[in-house]
């Protein structure tokens, strides 16, 4: 079995907020985080499969048809977005990175062509990032 | 869903590696530059990461500012700007990146609530890495 990884791009806006919580409350756990006014990050995406080489074109899977279903299905939809505001999964998920990496591998499982979705990794910064695994993961 | 969360930190230290089992000749022969005698230093790249279902309430496996808090006063503050060789920990072993990839997730698993951390990675320079995510969660894999 090989895997292979593809990265992409997309930057957004968030913040984090319980609706069941206090303003106290919100700003004691999330920090700067809680201001409603959000604020951005440049996120990078990382999309792990895993499969088999196939023995006539050499490919585990055709790298364009990764490219466009993490395109249409993940950095499309987030691309210059405020996370909180205009995409669906977060109005009662908070935007963390943590739920970024679930929800992307949400929008992703299942449509990758040929391959098994093996992992899904999300920086938020260089010095930051989650990994989904899936709900039947390595670890 | 199965779901780790990383954070990288930094810290700059030196070590000397030098072994008390082996002469002179044997250290030189096994450690190359690494065994001279006045030691020499690195910046090293931590990536600390942990598991764990997400919070439903705070959308987070850990919350990154209690995470900060325990790897800066366990592993930051304890070899930032220090000489390796000089702490207890390592009395009895070499400080090789390996060792201090292990030392570093023991001082972690007692601070970190039970079961939280997955694995420590250490980046000596860009071109050589450790990785250790204990015995029994490798037996687990």
């Amino acid at each position: 079995m090989i895997l292979l990884t593809r990265k992409a791009e997309f930057s957004a806006a968030h913040y984090y907020w319980n609706d069941a919580w206090s303003a106290a409350e919100n700003e004691r756990v999330f920090g700067k985080c809680s201001n409603r006014n959000g604020h951005g990050h440049n996120y990078t995406l990382e999309v792990t499969v895993a499969g088999e080489v196939n023995p006539q074109t050499g490919f585990v899977v055709d790298l364009k048809q990764l490219k466009d279903v993490m395109h249409s299905q993940v950095v499309d939809v987030y691309d210059h977005r405020h996370l909180n505001l205009e995409i669906p999964e977060f109005r009662d998920r908070v935007p963390t990175v943590e739920n970024i990496a679930v929800s992307a591998w949400e929008r992703l499982e299942g449509r990758i062509p040929g391959a098994k979705l093996e992992r899904v990794r999300v920086y938020e910064t260089p010095d930051l990032y989650a990994d989904c695994f899936g709900p039947e993961g390595a670890r | 869903m199965k779901v780790t969360f990383t954070r990288r930190y930094h810290f700059s230290a030196s070590h000397r590696l030098d072994c008390e089992a082996l002469t002179p000749q044997e250290n030189r022969d096994v450690y190359g530059k690494c065994n001279n005698p006045h030691g020499h230093g690195h910046n090293y790249r931590l990536e600390v990461s942990v598991r764990g279902p997400v919070d439903h309430a705070t959308g987070m496996v850990m919350n990154m500012a209690d995470l900060d808090a325990v790897v800066g006063s366990s592993v930051v503050e304890r070899f930032h700007l220090a000489n390796l060789n000089m702490d207890p920990l390592f009395e009895q072993d070499v400080p090789t990146t390996e060792n201090l990839c292990r030392v570093i997730h023991r001082l972690l698993a007692v601070e970190l609530p039970p079961g939280k951390l997955d694995r420590v990675r250490i980046e000596e320079t860009e071109n050589n890495f450790f990785e250790y995510a204990g015995e029994a969660i490798r037996g687990e894999r």
